[in-house]
């Protein structure tokens, strides 16, 4: 029997090359396979480099104090303390902001144009440049701290942990907002009215009822907010002190991991020393990595919820 | 989609041709803040006068001699020379050429701008978090006409490997056992106390906006900001003030051949204490890693042209110009410098 | 009893949303402090002179910030060269292949590129192409900055394109359209809008970065098109100025923040217009 589609197939003007199709799919193939290697390539760079500095102190580097480029002895605890209090700090003092920001987009004012206007203002703080941000805090909000310092009668230094928190929750409010925003807005109206209908008011709908739900969202959101605050180098290193010491309250300097590799990095002299900084560059992805991968499982337990 | 293509086609060309630009002759430095903003001048005015380019970024002196090491860049600026030990574990023989002389001083941030006596004594005290508030009774004890504020003395150093360190700590290590003990020598120490800041500017930033602060810097950079600067005592119990003159002072010693020399804690009765050559550093054997000759020759021009035309820049700058048997010692050095084996300079 | 109960519940209740509002705008307080002391301080050093000259030696008045556009433009056009085609490929790919043990995978680089702090890639720059190169470049702060852009590409492709109905690609593989040319003259039209999108935002991220530059890019104060030579950044101009004492550096670094916000703030607001603009609606 004569094919029906025969004829149409003379009247194409090319027959696609067996050649072309495959290659093109190869292609494909092969760049997802590169995102995967770089990755990979990464994670081998890193390590390799550790080596001498992974040889050399072993598990010790977490727990010592001593940062010592005279004697080349190296630990991070003085970065990790640093990292972890103002990453900490800032995200407590974003959270009122992101909250607020999150119920007002998703819940009180949804679709109207205000709403979509403090979304805009969210997201171009997103995209200002951390560079700019220490510009601003180092000339603006150090001279306040600094002020602040004074009639408090402490040392007044006026950048520390404190001034590298306040930047660091302004950069990160976006961040904290954006997941729980979408979750907010999605809890199904079924429940609101059950709620409602019990004669709640509109406050304890939102916190008994909304806030509850979207919690998984909102953590997802705020796991986000914490990886930036992690990883975020310049406006840290522009005004948190730059002291490889312990900060013992709010006021004192420090320094975070990400700030002493942009500070000694292209000075370190001597090979165990590079490649202790390395090693804190390896700490830090390896802990980006457990926050994202924590932060994915949240978010897809709330996309399965919803 | 096809546009894209050809400007995608374009672009790329564009770039595999400027590959070949590569060979116009631009040199790369890195190193030390202290002479940076003579350096910054002198560069400038070669690039004027001759077209040749010289891009020299202030890294802090550990920066220089760790990117000259990993042969990443022409040459190195340094206000610490390289030890004995270090030059051992280079790739390959590394000169020193002293450039001019520089003191590093402290500055502070006090009302009125006294001009401070301090010693060496108290300084290390000072900085190693023993002597805590600005009216403590030694300070005062030397400077009866001042009238110093009941607050706390915040102390600024360097965060970044810095040469002007090694000068302020070895300093400090000549002439107080405790601070040779407890924090020693070195570009980047472990600081008992303080603020780190980034390189010459960033500690004089500092200082220039924390009242109360007290740190180490550069005396270009003191007097360029309009900053106060402390008269130090010497060895011989003279309060000296830094400068130019009281700089040269200091390097009136003998030097040795390749002008290595700390002249910290200098015998002349008129010396500042904390002076200091800063170098130039560069591989005697030019021909490694496929170097162009004429990037070879120009460096050797670059730094002859430094070490004498270019002497002019210093004083107007603060820094003190070199002494004549440190020019000669120089001269030698770069005429010892090499491309295969033959000499550059004849 | 139960009248007083109720009146708190009502003050709770407005007190609440009181607070909600004031919070919220509160939080746009920084973006108006950032840009009004950007605009104050920086507009008295832009001028014509400021966008074209060469920055003059410490202490020396004048100058401008010419070197550093051209390096961020060059440094912009050096990390999108790999990243786009790369980037939208893998977007492809992982919108074609919806399930497969390889897109998982696949996901999950891209996570964890995404997230991976740029000081890191700049380490990472520095270990394969300045060491091995002899000498910093734009090249190496370009392909520092290409990791950066590459998570964000990816994702924007595959969302864009998972939007995209089906029904469309089979149509036109039952027409006996080629697999590659329904992808690349069918699909990807189709989703141009978000894909352009998605660019716009990754350039206006690289744009503003500093961190990678700090150790491959290593900074210029000559003009520079080689992308095999060092090269001078706004936002590495910026920080070097910034922390540094001199006033005039200063001005010049408020200038520069002036040029590098409008420029990445209009490439975001663009993103935005043609994301709602140019939709494909199905």
């Amino acid at each position: 029997m004569a094919n029906v589609f025969s004829n149409k197939a003379r009247a194409l003007p090319q027959a696609p090359s067996p050649l072309t199709q495959t290659a093109f799919q190869r292609i494909l193939l092969i760049s997802a396979l590169v995102v995967v290697i770089l990755v990979l390539a990464i994670l081998l760079s890193l390590i390799i480099s550790s080596f001498p500095s992974l040889k050399a102190f072993g598990l010790n580097f977490f727990f010592s104090t001593t940062w010592d480029p005279v004697s080349s002895r190296f630990g991070a605890v003085v970065f990790l303390a640093g990292t972890l209090l103002t990453s900490f700090l800032a995200l407590l003092i974003c959270l009122p902001f992101s909250l607020a920001i999150s119920i007002f987009i998703g819940e009180y004012f949804r679709e109207r144009i205000l709403s979509s206007l403090l979304k805009q203002v969210t997201e171009l703080l997103a995209g200002i440049p951390s560079v700019i941000y220490g510009f601003w805090g180092l000339f603006v909000l150090v001279p306040i701290v600094r002020n602040l310092e004074m009639k408090l009668g402490v040392l007044p230094y006026g950048v520390g942990i404190l001034s590298a928190s306040v930047v660091l929750s302004v950069m990160i409010v976006p961040y904290a907002a954006s997941i729980g925003r979408e979750v907010i807005a999605l809890v199904p109206s079924d429940l609101k009215e059950a709620g409602y209908s019990l004669g709640a008011t509109r406050q304890e709908v939102v916190t008994k009822i909304i806030l509850p739900y979207a919690r998984s969202g909102i953590l997802a959101g705020i796991l986000l907010a914490l990886g930036r605050a992690l990883g975020e180098t310049m406006a840290v290193t522009m005004v948190i002190g730059n002291s490889n010491i312990i900060p013992r309250g709010i006021f004192s300097p420090g320094n975070t991991m990400a700030s002493v590799i942009a500070n000694e990095f292209t000075e370190a002299t001597g090979a165990l020393y590079l490649s202790s900084l390395i090693e804190i560059g390896l700490l830090l992805f390896i802990v980006e990595v457990i926050i994202n991968l924590i932060g994915r499982y949240v978010i897809k337990r709330v996309t399965v919820e919803v | 989609m096809r546009a894209l293509f050809a400007i995608l086609l374009t672009l790329s060309l564009f770039f595999f041709a400027s590959l070949s630009w590569a060979r116009e002759v631009e040199l790369v430095g890195a190193g030390a803040t202290f002479p940076y903003p003579l350096y910054s001048k002198m560069f400038y005015s070669y690039w004027r006068a001759t077209g040749i380019r010289v891009n020299y970024q202030p890294i802090g002196s550990g920066g220089g001699i760790r990117q000259l090491v990993n042969l990443t860049v022409d040459f190195g600026g340094s206000d610490a020379f390289m030890s004995d030990e270090a030059l051992g574990k280079a790739p390959a023989r590394i000169l020193h050429i002293p450039t001019c002389l520089g003191a590093v001083v402290l500055s502070y941030n006090l009302q009125g701008n006294p001009g401070l006596k301090l010693t060496a004594e108290i300084v290390a005290d000072i900085f190693l978090g023993k002597i805590k508030r600005w009216d403590d009774r030694r300070i005062s004890e030397i400077n009866p006409d001042i009238s110093l504020p009941d607050s706390d003395i915040v102390v600024i150093h360097r965060s970044d490997g810095s040469g002007t360190t090694f000068v302020f700590t070895d300093y400090l290590a000549k002439v107080n056992s405790e601070w040779d003990e407890k924090v020693g020598r070195g570009k980047a120490v472990s600081w008992p106390v303080g603020l780190g800041a980034k390189g010459n500017p960033g500690v004089t930033g500092l200082i220039k906006h924390l009242p109360g602060a007290l740190g180490y810097t550069e005396l270009g950079y003191a007097l360029l900001n309009g900053l106060p600067v402390a008269l130090l005592s010497n060895k011989y119990g003279r309060y000296i003030e830094p400068s130019p003159v009281s700089i040269s002072q200091a390097a009136s010693v003998n030097l040795p051949g390749d002008t290595r020399i700390s002249i910290t804690n200098a015998d002349a009765p008129l010396a500042y204490p904390m002076s200091s050559f800063t170098w130039l550093l560069l591989y005697g054997e030019q021909a490694y890693k496929k170097r162009p000759f004429e990037r070879a020759a120009e460096l050797v021009k670059l730094l002859w042209w430094v070490t004498h035309e270019a002497q002019k820049y210093t004083e107007p700058l603060h820094y003190g110009p070199l002494p004549e048997q440190a020019v000669m010692r120089g001269e030698m050095i770069i005429k010892s410098v090499t491309y295969d084996g033959k000499r550059i300079l004849q | 009893m139960g009248e007083d109960r109720i009146k708190l519940r009502m003050v709770k209740d407005r007190a609440f949303i009181g607070g909600v509002v004031v919070l919220s705008f509160l939080s746009m307080v920084p973006l108006l402090l950032i840009l009004f002391y950007i605009l104050r301080n920086g507009i008295s050093s832009l001028s014509w002179e400021f966008l074209i000259e060469l920055p003059r030696p410490v202490g020396e008045k004048g100058g401008g910030v010419a070197n550093a556009i051209v390096g961020s433009l060059l440094l912009v056009i050096i990390a999108s060269l790999p990243a786009i085609p790369l980037g939208v490929s893998a977007g492809v790919y992982l919108s074609e292949h919806r399930d497969g043990r390889l897109s998982s995978l696949v996901r999950l680089a891209v996570e964890v590129l995404h997230g991976t702090p740029s000081i890191v890639l700049g380490i990472i720059a520095y270990l394969w192409l300045v060491t091995t190169m002899g000498r910093f470049s734009a090249l190496s702060g370009g392909i520092a900055l290409s990791i950066m852009m590459l998570p964000v590409i990816v994702r924007a492709t595959e969302e864009t394109l998972k939007l995209i109905p089906d029904s469309l690609k089979e149509a036109a593989l039952a027409l006996g359209v080629p697999y590659h040319r329904t992808i690349l003259k069918v699909v990807l039209p189709a989703g141009l809008s978000g894909i352009m999108t998605g660019i716009m935002i990754s350039v206006a991220r690289i744009a503003g970065e500093t961190a990678p530059l700090l150790f491959t890019a290593f900074g210029n104060p000559f003009m520079n098109w080689n992308i095999i030579k060092p090269v001078n950044a706004l936002p590495l101009l910026i920080y070097n100025y910034a922390t540094s004492p001199y006033p005039e550096w200063h001005a010049i670094a408020w200038g520069a923040s002036c040029v590098l916000v409008g420029l990445v703030l209009s490439l975001n607001i663009v993103a935005r217009i043609i994301a709602s603009r140019w939709k494909v609606q199905f």
